[in-house]
């Protein structure tokens, strides 16, 4: 009886769940390791693995240039694109919770942007913001200063680049942290403010820091990783601002993309890119749950 | 008194400061708008007039009936890719986190595993290996390549598993009684009762397949293919494509997003607030 019992359950589970594992095995576990094998073959212009080169791909990519480069962009983005955004996501979502009056507009102006994508926001910054001609408005306003027109984002030194690159995400992000910020802020209780005001404490940044940012840790320490994850996969912006012969600034699935998809369609040496790239987000992953002690099964 | 003064230059500074941010927030749909409707003479002159003299209206229609710009086909592939993409992963994912959280099957803890293991590794990261398989079975430059691949997410199911977890049980049990068994009960009971729930994650699910860009590059090779982000993102690089016709362009591009926030935005902040994680 118990037996069949499981076995009824087994079927009505696998109704269930067996679309979706199918899926994965098929579009997730396979790529994963064919991509595996491809990355100690030899597999240009071809998904057929054809001579075994061992590590060669591996060594490749991390000695030549162009992706070890990737790499250090990465983290030079990083290194703005994170604290930029925690700070003012940050800072917005303490001023509209502040709020009294026209909170849900002024909501609505910070967090419209998210409905925008890379390609169209980046398209206003390249052909418009900042477009490196005179009417550009970047350079319409440096104009009221009698400031010679900038070229933006065809110039390396100085590399005033990173400007538009880091604006067009700040726009584009800040709305999306500011919101769970504001999820974290409501859920505050006021109890605590009120006892810090009869213990005399005023209003401002003595209770900010002893209030509210220990109150919003979770939450901060999530919106650092989620920054830093999404600069990781950064592609769009890069792609679309920055014309492709010029090799200013490339991030490392940019430099996937022409590798596998650009001219040479190394797919071998493609794989071996993708293989260190998630081996290494992995071990962030890890080294991070281990860190902040949420690194057993989510539950 | 002198409490209540500093109070209300408080008040002002801070309205002062947010209204200043929100006018920043709103000068590239400015642009947007601006450019779209102004000739390239006016886009590209010296001086900064606020709106163009006249409105150029008949740049949208100039942008449907050119030749060289296949706008329309790609508008259309974007809404079948990005509605079907939604569909698609509501029902996948919606059955199999159902499925993980309350069916007493021997080995769901062992499946429960090897969907959290995806969750590592972002798909963006690994997307020469999914162009590596798509490729053999034959699915690039095709819809099928653009929309089957991303409907497995690994996160959207692990979400809605989290949310079923906390599904009133006796709600189910009764229906269970009654006879309907796990499957009747999902379909009755369970999704007419979760619609906040999915309708929170079909819309931060639609925005992503509407604004996806790396993937419809990769497989898009090929005009007739190409979703509306990846024909902007060729009309730009390209620069053959006249200025207005641009900017027009890529102002309807937003739009059904632009909609989407006005109209469903309380779902959208319960489905950010909620998942945090995608956008």
């Amino acid at each position: 009886m118990a037996r069949s019992a499981a076995r009824g359950h087994a079927w009505t589970f696998w109704l269930f769940v067996g679309p979706f594992m199918a899926g994965l095995a098929l579009f997730v576990y396979v790529p994963i390791l064919w991509s595996l094998v491809l990355s100690f073959h030899e597999a240009q212009n071809t998904v057929t693995p054809t001579v075994f080169v061992g590590f060669d791909n591996y060594r490749q990519m991390l000695s030549d240039g162009p992706f070890r480069e990737s790499l250090v962009t990465f983290t030079i983005f990083a290194l703005f694109i994170v604290p930029l955004t925690f700070a003012c996501s940050l800072g917005l979502a303490v001023v509209v919770h502040r709020l009294r009056f026209a909170r849900a507009f002024f909501r609505s102006v910070f967090f419209i942007p998210t409905a925008c994508s890379y390609v169209v926001a980046s398209l206003i910054w390249r052909m418009s913001i900042f477009n490196g001609v005179r009417f550009g408005l970047a350079n319409v306003l440096l104009g009221l200063f009698d400031h010679e027109p900038i070229a933006w984002l065809i110039q390396s030194d100085p590399p005033l680049y990173w400007i538009p690159i880091v604006t067009v995400r700040l726009w584009l992000q800040l709305g999306f942290y500011m919101i769970l910020f504001l999820a974290a802020l409501q859920q505050i209780p006021g109890e605590l403010y009120e006892a810090a005001y009869i213990d005399g404490a005023s209003p401002g940044w003595t209770t900010f820091r002893h209030i509210t940012l220990p109150q919003l840790r979770s939450t901060s320490v999530a919106v650092v990783l989620l920054t830093i994850i999404a600069a990781y996969q950064a592609f769009d912006e890069f792609y679309n601002l920055i014309h492709k012969d010029l090799n200013l600034a490339r991030t490392p699935l940019l430099q996937l993309y022409n590798i596998a998809l650009g001219n040479q369609q190394d797919y071998g040496r493609g794989s071996a890119g993708a293989m260190i790239l998630s081996l290494l987000i992995v071990l962030v992953t890890l080294l991070q749950g281990k860190l902040l002690g949420f690194g057993k099964p989510a539950d | 008194m002198v409490g209540y003064r500093r109070y209300s230059v408080g008040t002002v500074a801070v309205y002062a400061g947010t209204s200043v941010a929100a006018v920043l927030f709103l000068i590239p749909f400015y642009l947007l708008v601006r450019n779209g409707l102004a000739t390239d003479q006016e886009i590209t002159a010296p001086g900064w007039r606020f709106l163009p003299e006249k409105l150029h209206w008949e740049n949208i229609s100039e942008l449907f009936n050119d030749p060289a710009v296949p706008f329309a086909r790609s508008m259309l592939n974007s809404v079948v890719v990005a509605v079907l993409h939604t569909l698609g992963t509501l029902l996948v994912c919606s059955l199999a986190g159902y499925g993980l959280a309350r069916i007493p099957y021997r080995h769901a803890n062992k499946v429960f595993y090897g969907v959290l293991i995806t969750l590592m590794i972002p798909s963006a990261v690994t997307f020469v290996p999914s162009f590596v398989l798509v490729s053999s079975l034959g699915w690039v430059s095709d819809l099928r390549g653009l929309i089957i691949p991303g409907l497995f997410s690994g996160f959207t199911t692990f979400l809605f598993r989290q949310y079923f977890l906390g599904f009133p049980k006796e709600l189910e049990e009764a229906a269970r009684v009654d006879g309907l068994g796990y499957w009747g009960a999902y379909w009755r009971i369970v999704v007419p009762n979760s619609l906040n729930f999915t309708a929170a994650i079909a819309v931060i699910t639609f925005i992503s397949g509407w604004n996806a860009f790396l993937w419809p590059l990769v497989i898009g090779q090929d005009q007739e293919s190409w979703t509306v982000q990846v024909a902007l993102s060729s009309f730009l690089t390209a620069q053959t494509v006249n200025l207005h016709e641009l900017f027009i362009a890529s102002a309807i591009a937003i739009l059904p997003l632009v909609i989407v926030f006005v109209v469903l935005q309380r779902w959208l902040v319960q489905g950010v607030a909620q998942t945090g994680i995608k956008g």
